[in-house]
């Protein structure tokens, strides 16, 4: 399954130090893990809260070195794609998987299969075994109707002030962090639902 | 695309001040009481959201406001379904809250609801409540017909599976065992109707059931899958999407659901493999007996075997039906010789009690390709009968995936598909042996039909995993699924992120196995480093773990050699991608001297020395030195850096596992080959020094280890350290190499050490100590560094100190240089307070070479001196010699 998805900055932003990541958006997909180990138990739901956050922030500067390292090394320029050129800004993205070591910062081994949009990583935190094709597959379409619906490529704050409709895009194309196996047509149901949500 | 504004927003949310907090909280009270819940209501529950999400710390909301919002959890609009859940996961649930929400939910528990009771449970005995409730609902829908909130219970229990499987019972494995099988292999073969029917004018009549068709079009002629469609679907139709979609997971992890004592199960503790070989026909034929008189269900199949020609086997057959209670036994003798702990037990209650909602055994109708061949299945426990039923659903898919997708994203599917179908085989040939037989003609089909194709890759790496796992019991021949993983995959695909990944986990996970059965892994090192010479960042962390498995003592040399050059490599690689992406006509392709150098048919030999993909052609080339100035322009290249960057982390690896495997002249060579390439390395800055350094740490590990290389390969060394530009640009190495001389060369480290071999090392670090501290330092050199004037000083004195003849010649060296220094300063040290301390040092050894017995105790100690043990042992005691030094020095 899934045990996270993150969306966040992947540029360097002037309030935080070199190589921090912004979080826009994370979802933690099941329990906490921590109610399930002995050292974590002891935790009070605040220390497990923190402790969660402080995970998600790991992830999400690991993927900002990798996005910063591939790019540097793919040497490829960054195109700028304007609101109402998703497709084109998608096509155009990096995408790679970091290996994130058994307790660094999950208690088991985890791949991280990332998207860098421009400015933004968008992240699946997979567990290892997961069919990695499927997961990219989730990403890569979670990560167009993040891009569609929130108005990423434009300037708003959509993401934060509209997080609803992620949560709401979620609970259908990835429930509970379950993968799905969908083809077109059961994909264009689960969107038709999802634009019927975005309309209200 | 991230704007300040958005980051003013974030600040704003973390620095919102109390009292504004407080009545933004009150207005929001205000509005929830409200009956009409509009555009306000959700603007300021997503703002809270935002306040609360925006830190990591937990903020309180008011108990009012949280009552409030936790309303609105059962509200029958979802936008605050799950404004509110998302608001209550970033807070502390109220200590009551938990029962509210299962007491307020009980009839419907909505996916949102769901995961906020699964992301904020405070303990395992949480977790299972919440399964528990789940469970039952799962079981309660079945008699309600369809209801459409059905579908995230699935992907919900999966999660609590992965967290932990101690959450289920083993009643409830059954039961969802059961669903699993309904679902997958009976779900209905006609499409559902669209999501606009019902209309007035489409009466029933008007709808007739059109069966769902295939990805290319055609009609569907067996049961539905996942790469079946149609207009719409029907509940179980999704519901076979989402039970695939756990199907792998659940195989995998049933095993560790709580009590598996449990009567139900019995043929699942025995170990299945020695059974089943031979054993298989006589269950089919106890079953097709059992089958065949139809209304007496057979309860339990119960037969053993032991070591013997002729065995009883037992048959009981049960009828849990009140009306025909019947009781069977068949006894019968089998000239079959059994394996020693042959015991096969076989279950088959599941049949009893839950006839009724078994729809495998009300819809008949059902035509099946696939499930023809294995009609009984369905007297199988159910654990086994998913595991039966996963077969034939994955044979299915496999047959589904060579059919033409008219959409781009069902081709990609039907990949997804592949890779999910081979893992969930090899998952159930793992656990059941008899099925290997039956599985291994389609995997074989499959790789036939896919191997060609590389964009098949990542479906081709499970069915090698499937190769490694069952290819020896089947006694297939694996070669070509080798030639395949470590031939064609990393030479062609070295620059496909994934690939790389998942290759290099498969090689992880199966380490073990794959260095017993496939010999050319090992060989295969020059290949498998390009993922690394490409992605060094993304990888270098599964090479920290395989690099340890590719040393052996037949690949050593050439594996040092290969790391060294594995820039040169990052490089190569780069430019056989652009040589094949820019043609020759284009500006682009022209204008680098590399990419010329390697289109050049005079310089193809070198280039394809570093592209092969096997070892033993040779350790190493010869114009080492040429290739390195044909890439010279390549070491500022992103990628060629982030390679050299990784090189000094993986030689240490390298050199800590290679003394475990090596023997002496191994090492011996080893030694030399650090000497050798120490000036023979890609110029890229920073990179030649981090090399040195890890060379000077080993060189010196490796002769503390085995003093006797140092006299073994005294020619090398003296050669090296004989070398006066050596002090200049390879000072890190050069100082060790000195240091390792006069440390070693000794009779007490190796007998073979003679008097002229000590004098002939003397000689020549006196001529460099000479040459160095007669003159400035060459054009463009520092002064040599104090550390390399002081350690060949030490050397001399320890030299000499073996062989007193000597002696008179590093004193007369040592006064000299107390006398030039005396004149002001010197050529050869810039910084006054480092030549004074040369003097110094200069002194002390002058001084401790008066007394030579003394010189010889202190320079050369015997080696229980230098052991542990010498601090416990006053009469050799260190303090104790240093107090008789002083005496002696100041004496004089």
């Amino acid at each position: 399954m899934v045990r996270c998805f993150l969306i966040h900055t992947v540029c360097p932003v002037s309030a935080l130090g070199a190589g921090e990541s912004r979080l826009l958006y994370s979802r933690v997909f099941g329990p906490d893990e921590g109610i399930f180990t002995e050292q974590d138990r002891e935790l009070s739901p605040e220390e497990r809260r923190v402790l969660q956050r402080e995970k998600t922030a790991v992830v999400a500067r690991q993927v900002h070195s990798a996005v910063a390292l591939s790019r540097d090394a793919s040497g490829r320029l960054l195109v700028e794609s304007l609101p109402g050129e998703e497709a084109l800004a998608l096509q155009e993205a990096d995408s790679g998987v970091v290996r994130l070591r058994a307790g660094d910062p999950f208690s088991e081994e985890m791949s991280a299969l990332w998207l860098g949009v421009q400015s933004l990583g968008f992240t699946l935190v997979c567990e290892p075994h997961e069919n990695l094709l499927l997961a990219e597959g989730t990403l890569r379409n979670l990560t167009r109707h993040c891009l569609e619906h929130l108005h990423m490529l434009g300037q708003g704050s959509e993401v934060l002030l509209r997080s609803n409709r992620l949560d709401a895009l979620l609970s259908r194309l990835l429930p509970h962090g379950q993968l799905l196996f969908l083809n077109h047509r059961f994909a264009q149901s689960l969107e038709k639902e999802v634009a019927a949500y975005m309309a209200k | 695309m991230y704007s300040h504004g958005s980051e003013s927003l974030i600040k704003q949310a973390r620095e919102i001040q109390e009292p504004e907090l407080q009545k933004f909280h009150s207005r929001l009270g205000k509005l929830l009481q409200g009956k009409e819940l509009g555009h306000e209501t959700v603007d300021s529950l997503q703002r809270l959201h935002l306040i609360l999400s925006a830190t990591k710390y937990t903020r309180a909301l008011p108990p009012e406001l949280q009552k409030r919002v936790q309303s609105l959890l059962s509200s029958p609009a979802e936008q605050f379904q799950v404004l509110s859940s998302a608001v209550l996961r970033e807070t502390l649930p109220l200590s009551d809250q938990k029962e509210n929400y299962i007491q307020e939910n009980t009839s419907q528990l909505n996916s949102h609801v769901a995961a906020l009771l699964l992301s904020q449970a405070g303990s395992r005995a949480d977790v299972t409540s919440l399964c528990a409730q789940l469970l039952r609902s799962l079981e309660s829908r079945q008699s309600e017909g369809p209801a459409n909130s059905l579908t995230h219970t699935l992907p919900i229990l999966n999660t609590i599976l992965t967290h932990s499987p101690e959450c289920l019972t083993e009643d409830h494995v059954t039961l969802l065992s059961k669903k699993l099988v309904d679902w997958l292999r009976y779900a209905s073969i006609t499409q559902g109707g669209s999501t606009s029917s019902g209309g007035f004018f489409t009466g029933p009549r008007s709808r007739q059931p059109v069966p769902t068709a295939e990805l290319d079009g055609t009609v569907s002629g067996d049961f539905f899958t996942v790469l079946c469609v149609g207009q719409g679907f029907t509940e179980d139709q999704w519901m076979n999407v989402y039970s695939f979609s756990m199907l792998r997971h659940w195989l995998l992890t049933y095993h560790f659901v709580s009590n598996g004592n449990s009567t139900a199960d019995t043929g699942m503790t025995s170990p299945p493999i020695k059974t089943t070989t031979f054993c298989l026909p006589v269950p089919e034929r106890l079953i097709a007996s059992c089958h065949s008189c139809k209304e007496h269900q057979p309860q339990r199949v119960h037969f053993e075997g032991c070591n013997s020609f002729t065995s009883q086997m037992t048959c009981s057959v049960f009828s849990s039906s009140p009306a025909h209670r019947l009781q069977l036994s068949l006894s019968f003798s089998l000239s079959h010789s059994f394996s020693n702990d042959f015991f096969l037990s076989l279950d088959l209650s599941f049949l009893t009690s839950r006839v009724a909602d078994d729809r495998s055994e009300v819809d008949g109708s059902v035509v099946s390709m696939v499930s023809a061949t294995s009609s009984s299945s369905r007297l199988l426990p159910p654990k086994e009968r998913v595991r039966e039923k996963a077969f034939q659903y994955c044979q299915r898919l496999i047959e589904q995936s060579d059919r033409k997708a008219h959409k781009r994203t069902d081709t990609d599917l039907q990949k997804a598909c592949l890779v999910e179908a081979v893992c969930i085989l090899d998952c159930v040939c793992e656990e059941d042996a008899s099925l290997v037989y039956r599985t291994f003609p389609c995997i074989k089909a499959l790789f036939g039909r896919l191997s060609s194709d590389l964009s098949f890759a990542r479906v081709l790496l499970p069915i090698a995993q499937f190769y490694l796992n069952h290819g020896e019991m089947a006694a297939v021949d694996c070669e070509s699924v080798w030639k395949l993983v470590f031939d064609r995959f990393p030479a062609e695909l070295f620059n496909d992120h994934f690939l790389a990944h998942e290759l290099l986990r498969f090689l992880r996970l199966n380490l073990e196995s794959l260095q017993l059965r496939v010999p050319q892994y090992t060989r295969s090192f020059p290949n498998l480093l390009k993922f690394l010479a490409w992605d060094s960042p993304a990888v270098v962390d599964d090479f920290v773990d395989l690099l340890p498995s590719l040393v052996t003592a037949g690949t050593a040399v050439e594996l040092l050699h290969t790391l060294l050059d594995l820039p040169c490599l990052s490089a190569t690689l780069v430019l056989q991608v652009r040589s094949t992406s820019l043609p020759i006509s284009e500006p682009g392709g022209r204008g680098l001297l590399s990419l010329d150098a390697f289109r050049s048919p005079s310089f193809r030999g070198l280039f394809l020395f570093l592209l092969r993909g096997e070892a033993g052609a040779g350790d190493t080339i010869d114009r080492l030195s040429t290739l390195h100035e044909l890439l010279a322009e390549t070491a500022n290249w992103p990628r060629v850096v982030q390679c050299a960057q990784t090189v000094p982390m993986l030689l240490h690896i390298f050199f800590n596992t290679v003394i475990t495997v090596a023997d002496e002249k191994l090492l011996a060579h080893l030694v030399l080959v650090m000497l050798e390439r120490s000036s023979l390395l890609l110029n890229i800055p920073k990179y030649n020094k981090e090399i040195h350094r890890v060379f000077s740490s080993h060189l010196l590990r490796l002769c503390k280890l085995h003093p006797s290389l140092v006299v073994d390969q005294s020619h090398e060394l003296l050669e090296f350290a004989g070398a006066t530009a050596n002090v200049y640009n390879k000072e890190e190495i050069y100082t060790h190499a000195v240091w390792v001389l006069g440390e070693y060369l000794s009779v007490s480290c190796d007998s073979r050490c003679s008097v002229s071999l000590i004098t002939s090392c003397f000689e020549a670090l006196e001529a460099v100590l000479f040459e160095i501290t007669s003159s400035a330092p060459p054009p463009g050199a520092d002064c040599p560094a104090p550390r390399v004037v002081t350690t060949l000083m030490s050397a001399l004195a320890k030299l000499a100190s073996r062989s007193h003849d000597l002696i008179p010649r590093v004193s007369l060296f040592l006064s000299k240089l107390r006398t030039v220094t005396r004149g002001g300063p010197v050529a050869w040290c810039s910084d006054e307070e480092d030549l004074v301390a040369i003097v110094m040092r200069g002194e002390e050894l002058w001084s401790l070479l008066k007394a030579p017995g003394v010189a010889q105790s202190v320079l050369t100690p015997p080696p229980h001196v230098t052991t542990p043990q010498w601090h416990r042992d006053t009469n050799v005691a260190m303090p104790l010699r240093l107090r008789a030094l002083t005496n002696l020095t100041h004496s004089h």
